[in-house]
């Protein structure tokens, strides 16, 4: 067997797919409403959003993945209910250097400490390095991000850059890190 | 008051459209000069394209996230260059980045004035917390002169880039307002 017989958008409990602009929306525009998780996956100020705006945020993505051509966008379903638990992102793309950056969100709270996040950083680690074949992938992630950065290490990322106080938050600065991951490290212990 | 636009070797203004695009075009065909001051491909655009972008920039203003000063020499009044910030307001942090694009001003301490007026600007006049910059392993000359101007290296991104089918490093930096002032008062 091939290893491209392998499905690349399906995982143990998750897939990824396409945004359903009548269903997402709405959904999205719940957690938004959760100041909590917004500040965990966004650098700029939370605010809840209607779906109505979600809506257009999506036109706007799909327009610039087909022009830009430096983004892959996957929306995190349950596969028991096809329901949006979150997003797998790769953004960035510097095609001559063979780099991106990644960033994943899993929504709604009750759905978080499932192990969807690991699934889904797995699912798309495989789609950065064996189909768009990324030489590294970098990651960002708030020093007050544990979760984050505990998945980040579980996948063998080394942290590479503390951006000494670049973010106020809750009036105090915290540290920002990046992380990377290269190609031959991820198969390594693949 | 400090004179904001005024260094030892530069001073800092805004030039024309014109004058910006005919010095742009020459400086795109130096390759080295592209390298040093970004990590995407090499490329050639014409004058007219270029005028045009500058043409727009007049015309949209500044954004408010947007601050770039065109760099001409005190001695010879003679347009060296160019510096570019963007503000995130948000997290009072600002991203800087310089270019000389005449090659006779390079390794001559003009970049180490530009930074330093450019640092003033942004701690006095946009009054936020932290400086940061980006550049590149084989840019040995811009890390010393930004360490000689009190960036600090905050790490590596490893072989981040490509060249001449070699990978290199990216390196981060940054300076906070205490360090600078610091600076200011002779440590």
């Amino acid at each position: 067997m091939f290893d491209i017989q392998t499905q690349l958008f399906e995982g143990q409990d998750i897939r990824f797919g396409p945004i359903d602009h009548e269903k997402d929306p709405g959904v999205e525009s719940k957690w938004t409403h959760d100041s909590e998780f917004m500040r965990l996956m966004e650098t700029s100020p939370a605010r809840p959003m209607p779906a109505a705006m979600i809506k257009k945020q999506y036109e706007k993505l799909e327009k610039q993945v087909e022009e830009d051509k430096n983004l892959y966008h996957f929306m995190i379903r349950a596969k028991v209910d096809d329901r949006l638990i979150g997003k797998a992102v790769i953004q960035w793309i510097e095609w001559t250097n063979g780099n991106g950056f990644i960033r994943i969100g899993i929504g709604a709270s009750e759905d978080r400490r499932k192990g969807y996040g690991t699934q889904a950083l797995r699912m798309l680690l495989r789609f950065a390095f064996a189909e768009l074949n990324l030489f590294r992938v970098s990651a960002a992630a708030p020093e007050y991000n544990e979760g984050a950065i505990a998945l980040l290490q579980k996948f063998g990322f080394v942290q590479e850059v503390c951006r000494r106080k670049a973010l106020e938050r809750d009036g105090r600065r915290w540290d920002l890190y990046i992380f990377g991951l290269l190609n031959d490290e991820w198969r390594n212990q693949a | 008051m400090k004179d904001l636009f005024h260094g030892e070797l530069v001073r800092f203004t805004f030039e024309e459209p014109e004058t910006k695009a005919k010095a742009e075009v020459r400086w795109q065909r130096d390759t080295e000069f592209h390298r040093l001051a970004d990590g995407d491909a090499a490329q050639l655009t014409s004058e007219k394209k270029i005028k045009e972008w500058f043409d727009k920039q007049a015309e949209d203003g500044f954004k408010p996230e947007r601050y770039s000063f065109s760099v001409r020499t005190l001695a010879e009044n003679q347009y060296i260059g160019s510096l570019g910030l963007w503000v995130d307001w948000i997290h009072s942090e600002a991203w800087v980045g310089i270019a000389i694009g005449e090659r006779e001003f390079w390794s001559k301490g003009y970049g180490t004035d530009m930074m330093k007026l450019c640092l003033q600007y942004v701690f006095t006049e946009l009054c936020i917390e932290r400086l940061s910059l980006g550049l590149h392993e084989y840019n040995p000359r811009a890390l010393r002169s930004y360490e000689k101007c009190g960036f600090r290296l905050e790490g590596r991104t490893r072989k981040d880039i490509m060249r001449e089918g070699k990978h290199y490093d990216s390196l981060w930096m940054g300076i906070l307002r205490d360090e600078w002032l610091q600076i200011q008062n002779g440590d």
